[in-house]
């Protein structure tokens, strides 16, 4: 198949895939077959396209007329296909997982669950290959939508409450500042499309430059750069194979990576490097990183320390991409995959836990690491490539995110991350000690079942082999930067 | 050639067949008939809007009396595009109609029904073709003489109210628009609205054309329910028959919006209207007012008809508000929202119509759960509601976009703000619904209803998936308006 018929397949896929499970409801077998078969098919796609894109191609397709001189149309750079190649490869692992914890939990409305999964991963999947604004918006409020069904799950009146902030905070956000941002962005360039060195070539003075950052950072509320993040929290409601993949990859990760884009693509980086009224984002961006450590510190509720450290995370990708040196923008795209893989193995963890023994609170968990040893194992692997020591994913993105601060000369950054990295430790390190460490209390339980084990030790491995074997992804992030 | 009287056939095939429905007195027939009638002006607004496109504005003199003095049908890229709005709704609604009205109104009233629903399509549609002032009061009269009977047809008690309600504020509306033109005709002695453009300039003596413009403007804003003049509109959106409410929130209002436009733009002029008059200020905070208070409105209903309503006067208010901007960027989206509404409210009344078939009701403690009975209806209102929210990929978007873009062309950063924020308030009452519908279990007597029929949610469908369409590929709907905001800000077409 040419690129372009793979670019549109890797489009349809999850499209058909939700179709063919919506039709396989009464059969769950074949409905979580169908599941596995539409992931592994997407991954298939994705992966047949990393060859072209590695070699320099940039695969294009443009489908209709959105607007006069504004289509819905599609182009894979480095970045998307890096974006497309965590979604789409953590999709296959979260299946597994998800049909494990579904039925062990006994949740309702499995059906619907997996056809608005898939629909998400097919709006993710627009994001990252969008070769427009107005197509990365469209599949964005389109993400916002279709995860909404899969938030409030439950169905009950917390559902009901974490659903409200969810969307209000998401929409709200979008509508308010993002598409002003779009609007203004055509009026002033009469272009939408991503091009390398940026759209904004003149015409604009700094201050309108400054404006006009501020309402696309707070706008892509999806990167949870405070006070915009208070959603994230609230969407821990959900199941947790919701908030592994989509609350701590694909929605989350679509925040940061429009975020890199905008930077990249529509601004330019060289374009406003130097420029005073961009000064603000990484004071903003280091804000957020501190201030969520310590509210996650405070956090006694597993999953909320984790989307507070999900908060905090992602603005060292905003932060990196701010720091305007081509080495910091390769960290920021290092950074979208480690944190994946480290954040999707703590959640799968907490899944996991929850489905074995029913704990959700940190101080239920003294001594589970004896009795499931595979799933605490897999949790530190995650917690050290966040914090960031070797050998895990996570030194490898702070690191060039560091060379970055030092080539640009900002030490108050180097600073921000010391003190993130003792943070994550001091949040983390305490919920390992106290597993392995302390004396079990109460309850009789084992591993959780086997297909959710299976999937977290595959996200450990990831999270571990990446910090061995990153050439692919760096390849991707230097293309990126044009190193 | 017949296709030559495309302009009086799209007024005389209608205006025809309704008397014929009374002679033959049979529901049945009427119902095919008036079917039959709707397909056909779909099929001559869209020649009309072809020919237009091919070869400039079509003029035609009824009975060969030539312009001025006769009466004059004037067909450009501004009421061809209305043209094809109007009969597209009628032609979706007089299928639908038949299940629905079979249901709420006793069977010896169903040939009247469609007798008046085929009348107010042919007022509709003349007020829409006509190039004559004192014609185009003579179809206003029509069409809102049959909706008058329409709302009243309503099975609630109350539709008698508010069609009587209507009645005296309608005719208000029409008296003061005749005055209009009687000062007009006093000024310059001609009623032929292209004429009267051209002698406007000369006039000297200013003071009667503005009481006209200011007459017109109460008269034309009183059907269109410009806010604060909409108090009539809820009422009869929420006790009128349920095809009758998706027929005049998708029609009615936007041919009043038209007229408002014709008048003021290519009677008055800008220069009058805007630049010697504060008309674009007016408006402009008329408009922001309705937006505003309406969805506020709205967002506390507790009948699906009155809050969906009250979204009505609300997002008329975008299209004022558009026509404010007098730019072509926002007339571009007032013309276009004109388009982009009627599906979207059409779509959404006539699924409420399924619902107030099979719940018997559309107050929001009557529909909780209402996504486990009725599924397909539910889920086509909230594609229908994100249209009006302007989620991107859906028509109301595509409206949304070119009024900032209006906005931002002025300069004014305030109203682009505002603009944004009160879609905000359309997000919280479409998700008033979605809550109940969703979220609420069903009770215990509502567990037996089932979907609606199929004759009433495939119109219904077509319509949101015309909602979905034309968000993603606006290239029709954008040719169409925009080449009607080339008209009306003087260039060719």
């Amino acid at each position: 198949m040419s690129a372009e018929a793979l670019l549109l397949a890797a489009l349809l896929v999850p499209l058909l895939g939700a179709l063919a499970i919506a039709a396989c409801d009464r059969w769950p077998d074949l409905r979580e077959t169908m599941t596995l078969v539409t992931a592994g098919s997407l991954l298939f796609c994705v992966l047949s396209l990393l060859g072209p894109v590695l070699a320099g191609a940039q695969p294009q397709l443009s489908l209709v007329q959105m607007l006069p001189g504004i289509a819905l149309a599609f182009r894979i750079e480095p970045l998307g296909m890096l974006f497309a190649l965590v979604a789409s490869g953590l999709w296959v692992v979260n299946s597994i997982y998800s049909i494990g914890y579904m039925r062990a939990n006994r949740e309702a409305k499995q059906t619907r669950f997996y056809v608005c999964f898939a629909l998400a991963l097919a709006c993710t999947i627009g994001i990252a290959f969008s070769a427009n604004l107005m197509t990365l918006y469209l599949f964005y409020e389109g993400l916002t939508l279709i995860t909404y069904p899969l938030v409030t799950h439950h169905g009950d009146e917390e559902a009901r409450r974490g659903g409200r902030l969810y969307l209000g905070v998401l929409l709200g956000t979008s509508i308010v500042f993002l598409l002003p941002a779009i609007a203004l962005t055509w009026a002033a360039a009469g272009t939408l499309e991503f091009t390398r060195g940026g759209i904004l070539q003149h015409g604009l003075s700094n201050a309108a430059i400054g404006g006009l950052l501020a309402l696309y950072m707070f706008g892509i509320g999806k990167a949870a750069l405070m006070p915009f993040h208070r959603w994230l929290p609230a969407a821990m409601i959900a199941p947790t194979p919701v908030s592994a993949l989509l609350h701590a990859v694909a929605v989350v990760k679509a925040g940061v990576f429009s975020v890199v884009k905008v930077i990249v693509y529509v601004f330019g980086v060289e374009r406003i490097a130097g420029l005073w009224s961009v000064d603000w984002l990484p004071t903003v961006a280091g804000f957020t990183i501190i201030a969520a450590s310590i509210v996650a510190l405070r956090s006694d509720n597993l999953k909320r320390r984790l989307a507070y450290s999900t908060v905090s995370q992602l603005s060292y990708v905003i932060f990196a991409a701010a720091l305007l040196t081509p080495l910091s923008v390769v960290g920021a795209a290092l950074h979208i995959v480690a944190h994946a893989f480290g954040k999707i193995t703590l959640f799968f963890a907490a899944g996991a836990i929850y489905t074995a023994s029913h704990k959700t609170e940190v101080s239920q968990l003294d001594g589970i690491g004896r009795r499931m040893p595979w799933t605490m194992g897999a949790f530190a692997v995650g917690a050290l490539s966040l914090i960031g020591v070797p050998p895990a994913a996570g030194f490898l993105s702070k690191w060039f995110i560091f060379q970055g601060a030092a080539a640009s000369g900002h030490y108050l950054v180097m600073a921000v991350l010391g003190a993130s990295a003792l943070l994550n430790a001091a949040y983390f390190v305490p919920i390992i000690y106290a597993a392995f460490f302390r004396a079990p209390q109460g309850g009789d339980h084992g591993e959780a079942p086997l297909p959710m084990v299976l999937a977290l030790c595959v996200t450990a491995t990831l999270t571990v082999g990446l910090f061995f074997y990153p050439q692919i992804p760096l390849a991707l992030a230097r293309q990126l930067a044009g190193l | 050639m017949i296709t030559d009287h495309l302009p009086a056939l799209q007024v005389v095939v209608p205006l025809l067949a309704a008397p014929l429905m009374v002679l033959v007195r049979r529901g049945i027939f009427a119902w095919l008939l008036s079917v039959a009638v709707s397909w056909a002006a779909l099929a001559i607004a869209l020649a009309l809007a072809f020919k237009v496109r091919a070869a400039g504005p079509i003029s035609y003199a009824i009975g060969n009396w030539p312009p001025p003095w006769g009466i004059e049908y004037r067909v450009d890229g501004l009421n061809s595009f209305v043209l094809v709005l109007v009969s597209l709704v009628a032609s979706i609604v007089a299928p639908y109609a038949r299940a629905s009205v079979a249901a709420e109104l006793p069977r010896d009233q169903h040939y009247l029904f469609f007798t008046m629903l085929t009348l107010c399509l042919a007022g509709l549609l003349g007020i829409t073709v006509t190039g004559d002032a004192f014609n185009l009061f003579v179809f206003l009269e029509i069409s809102s003489l049959s909706t008058y009977v329409l709302v009243a047809l309503g099975r609630d008690r109350r539709a008698l109210l508010a069609a009587y309600q209507y009645l005296v504020l309608g005719t208000i509306g029409a008296t003061f628009y005749i005055i209009g033109v009687g000062l007009l005709y006093l000024m310059t002695g001609t009623l032929n609205i292209a004429d009267l453009a051209l002698r406007l300039r000369d006039v000297h003596e200013i003071r009667p054309v503005l009481a006209a413009l200011a007459f017109i403007t109460a008269g034309v804003g009183l059907k269109l329910a410009l806010f604060p003049l909409h108090f009539w509109l809820p009422n009869a959106y929420a006790y009128a028959p349920s095809a009758i409410t998706a027929f005049l929130a998708a029609s009615a209002t936007k041919v009043s919006v038209y007229v408002l436009l014709r008048f003021y733009f290519l009677v008055f002029g800008v220069q009058l209207a805007f630049a010697r008059l504060p008309m674009a200020e007016v408006l402009t905070a008329l408009s922001l007012l309705a937006v505003v208070s309406a969805s506020l409105v709205a967002v506390f209903q507790h009948d699906l008809k009155r809050l969906f309503a009250y979204s009505s006067v609300a997002q008329i208010g975008y299209i004022t508000l558009g026509m404010g901007l007098a730019n072509e960027a926002g007339l571009t989206g007032a013309v276009v929202h004109m388009f982009n509404h009627g599906l979207t409210k059409g779509a959404i009344f006539l699924l409420l119509g399924g619902v107030a078939l099979r719940v018997g009701s559309t107050r929001l403690d009557r529909v909780a759960g209402l996504a486990r009975t009725m599924p397909l209806t539910s889920f086509g209102i909230v594609l229908g509601g994100l249209s009006l929210i302007g989620i991107p990929g859906t028509a109301g978007f595509v409206s949304k976009w070119y009024l900032v873009l209006g906005a931002i062309a002025h300069g004014y950063w305030w109203l682009a703000a505002l603009i944004v924020v009160s879609s905000l308030i359309a997000l919280a009452y479409v998700w008033r619904f979605v809550e109940t519908a969703y979220f609420s279990a069903p009770e215990a007597a509502a567990a037996q209803i089932s979907e609606a029929p199929a004759a009433m949610l495939i119109p219904a469908w077509i319509m949101v998936v015309g909602c979905i369409y034309f968000g993603l590929d606006s290239g029709y709907t954008l040719e169409g308006a925009r080449a009607a905001a080339a008209v009306l800000l003087g260039g060719a077409r």
